[in-house]
């Protein structure tokens, strides 16, 4: 097996893995640290085929997924820690009032 | 086998392992700290596969940034001292099941694509400087309309993480 074959595999493993810690863990942490090994692994794709051809194009495009990932990242954080000091849990099945408790 | 091939496969196994610790591990700390070499593994593959700038990239934004954040996040948002750093996990039978036929289905299709017929390294130019003038002609609206979204999520991150308490309507 030719080691660019091996790295494809590689990216597939990395999505599916992201996938199954997405699906299963509880922990809101936890599913955004499954969401960052997803594009992760989409951008191990990315390079991949980038270094298949000339020119850039995969690599300047995993840059800016990057960056996006970066935003999304941080709004995750700030979004668990606020709904952590509400509703005292960072487990997403247990937040099932919009409204505070009267 | 040469020495680069060497290196190529203790990465992938490092990242594999990580990746398996991360599933495995019901610790949330020891699964951020399993992504931390997943993604330093990456780098170097990233490296491997000369692309230099993404490596350094990501080493200083998700190695750096984002994994400290995350841990930052698991501090704040757990009592340490308990068991609440311990995750549960749920639909575990569907979740493996779900995917696992993704994966075959990709390996699938990956097995029956001649993508190895091109494995040679094409890019031998400088990388750094096509990648800085590249940013700077080609993708430079994308790049200014990321530095706007970079600023946008800081504004919003902060605002909603920060704890004053007063209403937007009074």
């Amino acid at each position: 097996m030719a080691k660019i074959d091996l790295l494809f595999y590689l990216g597939a493993f990395l999505f599916c893995s992201g996938l199954l810690i997405v699906f299963t863990k509880k922990n809101a942490i936890m599913i955004l640290l499954g969401i960052e090994l997803m594009l992760n692994a989409a951008n191990l794709n990315l390079v991949l085929f980038n270094s298949q051809k000339t020119g850039l194009e995969g690599q300047l495009f995993a840059l800016f997924v990057i960056i996006v990932a970066v935003c999304e990242a941080a709004v995750g954080i700030a979004i668990i820690l606020k709904t952590y000091h509400y509703y005292h849990t960072s487990v997403p099945d247990q937040i099932s009032e919009l409204k505070e408790k009267p | 086998m040469t020495i680069e091939d060497i290196i190529l496969y203790l990465f992938i196994g490092s990242s594999v392992a990580a990746v398996l610790v991360m599933i495995l591990n019901r610790n949330i700390f020891y699964a951020a700290l399993g992504l931390l070499v997943c993604l330093i593994s990456l780098s170097g593959i990233y490296a491997l596969l000369q692309a230099e700038f993404l490596a350094v990239t990501q080493l200083l934004i998700y190695a750096g940034g984002v994994l400290v954040l995350i841990i930052f996040g698991i501090m704040l948002t757990n009592r340490i001292s308990g068991k609440s750093l311990q995750t549960d996990s749920h639909n575990s039978f569907m979740g493996i099941v779900f995917s696992s036929v993704f994966f075959g289905v990709i390996s699938y299709s990956f097995f029956n694509t001649e993508l190895s017929a091109v494995d040679k390294n094409l890019n031998t130019v400088n990388h750094m400087t096509t990648v800085g003038k590249e940013l700077m002609s080609t993708y430079v609206a994308p790049f200014e309309v990321s530095g706007v979204l970079l600023l946008v999520c800081l504004i919003g991150a902060a605002l909603t993480a920060s704890s004053f308490k007063k209403n937007l309507n009074g």
